[in-house]
C-alpha cells in the first residue's frame, strides 16, 4: 500500500494584505451573471439586527457591478498584524436597490460573522467582493420556485424582492422554512409576498404559517410551471427538499442547490 | 497603508497551523457538503470508469478491475474554496497514475475534463492527476464514502481546491487544450491552488 502525504504542507503562506490588480476583473457565468473578483472597500450605511442571530449589512460600493439574485459578496476582516478571514454571504438586495444588501446569521464561535454582528457599525469600511457566482442565479425571465431553509432564504429574498421590482411576481413562487420568526431572515416579508411558510419549532400555531416541516404535498402546488427550482438551505434541508422534488416528478436536472455546511 | 477592519482581532492565531493555506480556517473533525446538484444513489455494481479522448484506445474499467489495481492511501488535508480545510484526514483508492499506466496517452494531451455520472464536470491540466497527486477513492477514514461526500466513489486531488475533487466520478477526456468545466464557466479559476489562492477566475 502506497502512503502519500501532501506535497504542498509546510508550504509558507503568508497572508495577502494588499492585492495584486486583478488579470482580469469580470466574467460571465452560464446563466448571464457577471461576476467581479476585484476587492473594494465598502461604507457600511445600515447595520440592522433583525434578530438575535441574524444581521443585515447594507453597504454602499465604490465600484459595483450589477448582481443577479442568487450571487454573493466575499467579506474580508484583517486584523492589526495583517491576519485576515474571509466568508461569502449572499445578497439579499434587488439589483435596483441602491445599496447591496447581506445577511449574515451569526453562528455560534463564528469568527467572522461574531464580528459583523457584535462590533460592525454604521460609517465602518467594510472589505468585500463580488457579485459572485454564475450558477445559482435568476434573472426574472422564466417562472422560478424559490425554497429555502434558515439563512438560505437570504437568495429567495433577493430573487422575490427582483421578481416584484421587474413587476412579475406571479414568475416566483416560495417556500420557507425556518425553527423559529428569529431564525428565519426576513419572516414577515416572505409572508407578505405570499410565500409558503414553516415554522419547525415555534411554540405557537400562527394562522397561514404551517407548524411542521415542509413536505411533498406543499411543493406540489408550487413546482406546475417552474422552470428551475432553487434550493437554499443546509445541507440535510437541501438534500431533502431536492429528494421530495424528486418523488413529486420534478426533473433533477432543472434543480439547482446552494448547500450551506455545518461551519 | 494596509486596510484593517476596525476593532477586529481575528482567532488566537499566532500559533497559526502551517498546513493551512491563506485565508483557510480549519475545520476541525466535521466536514461540510456542498454541492450544486442533487446526490445521486448509484451501485459500484453497475459503474464504470472510462478513460476517452486522446488516448490510443478508449479504456473503460469496472469497480472490479479498479480494485484489481494496487491500493493506495492519501493521508493528509483537503482544501475548500469556501475557506474551510480539512487537515489529516485520509482516503483510500488507487492512484490515477495506475489508470493512466493502463492508457496510451497522445503526446499532445495536456488537459483534463473529468465528469461525473451527474454531468457535473471540471478541468485539470493532466500534470496535476499525474505523479502520485490525484486518486480515485471509495473510503475515507476507513469508512465508505458517503454519498453526499461523493460516494461510492469519488475523484481526489488534493493540491487542488476541493471543487476539482470530483463527485461521483465516471470519466476523463483528454484534452489538447483547457475547456473550462461547470464551475470554472461560472466564475471560478481553471487551476485552483489553494495556495496561490486561485479561487474566481482572475486571481
Amino acid at each position: 500500500m502506497a502512503t502519500t502525504t501532501a506535497a504542498t504542507r509546510g508550504k509558507s503562506s503568508g497572508i495577502k494584505v494588499t492585492d495584486a490588480p486583478a488579470a482580469r476583473g469580470g466574467s460571465v457565468g452560464t446563466s448571464g451573471a457577471v461576476q467581479n473578483t476585484r476587492w473594494q472597500q465598502a461604507d457600511v450605511r445600515e447595520v440592522i439586527r433583525l434578530s438575535p442571530s441574524i444581521v443585515v449589512l447594507r453597504l454602499s460600493l465604490p465600484a459595483r457591478v450589477d448582481h443577479l439574485p442568487g450571487q454573493h459578496y466575499v467579506v474580508r476582516l484583517t486584523a492589526d498584524d495583517g491576519y485576515s478571514a474571509s466568508r461569502s454571504y449572499s445578497i439579499a438586495s434587488a439589483p435596483d436597490d441602491e445599496l447591496v444588501e447581506l445577511c449574515v446569521e451569526r453562528l455560534a464561535d463564528g469568527e467572522v460573522s461574531g464580528y459583523l454582528y457584535d462590533e460592525l457599525q454604521p460609517g465602518d469600511q467594510l472589505e468585500v467582493r463580488g457579485p459572485i457566482g454564475g450558477w445559482f442565479v435568476w434573472d426574472a425571465g422564466k417562472p422560478a420556485l424559490g425554497i429555502g431553509g434558515g439563512s438560505g432564504v437570504v437568495p429567495i429574498v433577493a430573487m422575490a424582492r427582483h421578481a416584484d421590482h421587474t413587476g412579475a411576481p406571479d414568475r416566483l413562487r416560495i417556500a420557507a422554512s425556518g425553527r423559529t420568526p428569529h431564525e428565519l431572515p426576513y419572516y414577515q416579508e416572505l409572508r407578505d409576498y405570499g410565500a409558503t411558510v414553516a415554522l419547525t419549532r415555534h411554540p405557537n400555531a400562527t394562522p397561514g404559517v404551517l407548524g411542521r416541516r415542509l413536505a411533498a404535498e406543499d411543493l406540489a402546488p408550487l413546482m406546475d410551471g417552474a422552470a428551475t427550482a432553487y434550493v437554499c438551505g443546509s445541507a440535510g434541508f437541501a438534500e431533502s427538499i431536492s429528494q421530495q422534488l424528486l418523488m413529486l416528478g420534478y426533473p433533477q436536472s432543472r434543480i439547482r442547490l446552494e448547500r450551506f455546511g455545518p461551519t | 497603508m494596509a486596510f484593517a477592519s476596525r476593532g477586529f482581532g481575528g482567532r488566537p492565531h499566532r500559533q497559526r497551523d502551517e498546513r493551512l493555506p491563506p485565508g483557510q480556517y480549519d475545520v476541525g473533525s466535521d466536514w461540510p457538503v456542498l454541492t450544486a446538484e442533487v446526490t445521486p444513489r448509484f451501485s459500484l455494481d453497475n459503474w464504470t470508469f472510462t478513460i476517452d479522448g486522446l488516448v490510443g484506445m478508449t479504456h473503460t474499467w469496472s469497480f472490479q478491475d479498479i480494485r484489481a489495481l494496487p491500493e493506495s492511501r492519501y493521508d493528509g488535508d483537503i482544501h475548500c474554496v469556501t475557506t474551510w480545510s480539512k487537515l489529516g484526514t485520509s482516503f483510500t483508492g488507487v492512484s490515477v497514475d495506475s489508470l493512466i499506466a493502463q492508457v496510451q496517452v497522445a503526446p499532445e494531451a495536456e488537459f483534463v475534463l473529468a465528469t461525473s455520472t451527474t454531468g457535473y464536470t471540471t478541468n485539470l491540466p493532466l500534470a496535476d492527476l499525474t505523479g502520485g497527486k490525484a486518486w480515485l477513492v471509495w473510503e475515507h477514514e476507513g469508512k465508505p464514502l458517503t454519498a453526499e461526500h461523493g460516494g461510492p466513489i469519488r475523484l481526489l486531488v488534493p493540491h487542488l481546491y476541493f471543487w476539482k475533487s470530483a463527485k461521483w466520478i465516471t470519466k476523463f477526456t483528454l484534452l489538447d487544450h483547457d475547456e473550462p468545466g461547470f464551475w470554472e464557466r461560472n466564475g471560478y479559476h481553471d487551476r485552483g491552488d489553494p495556495w496561490k489562492e486561485q479561487r474566481y477566475q482572475g486571481d
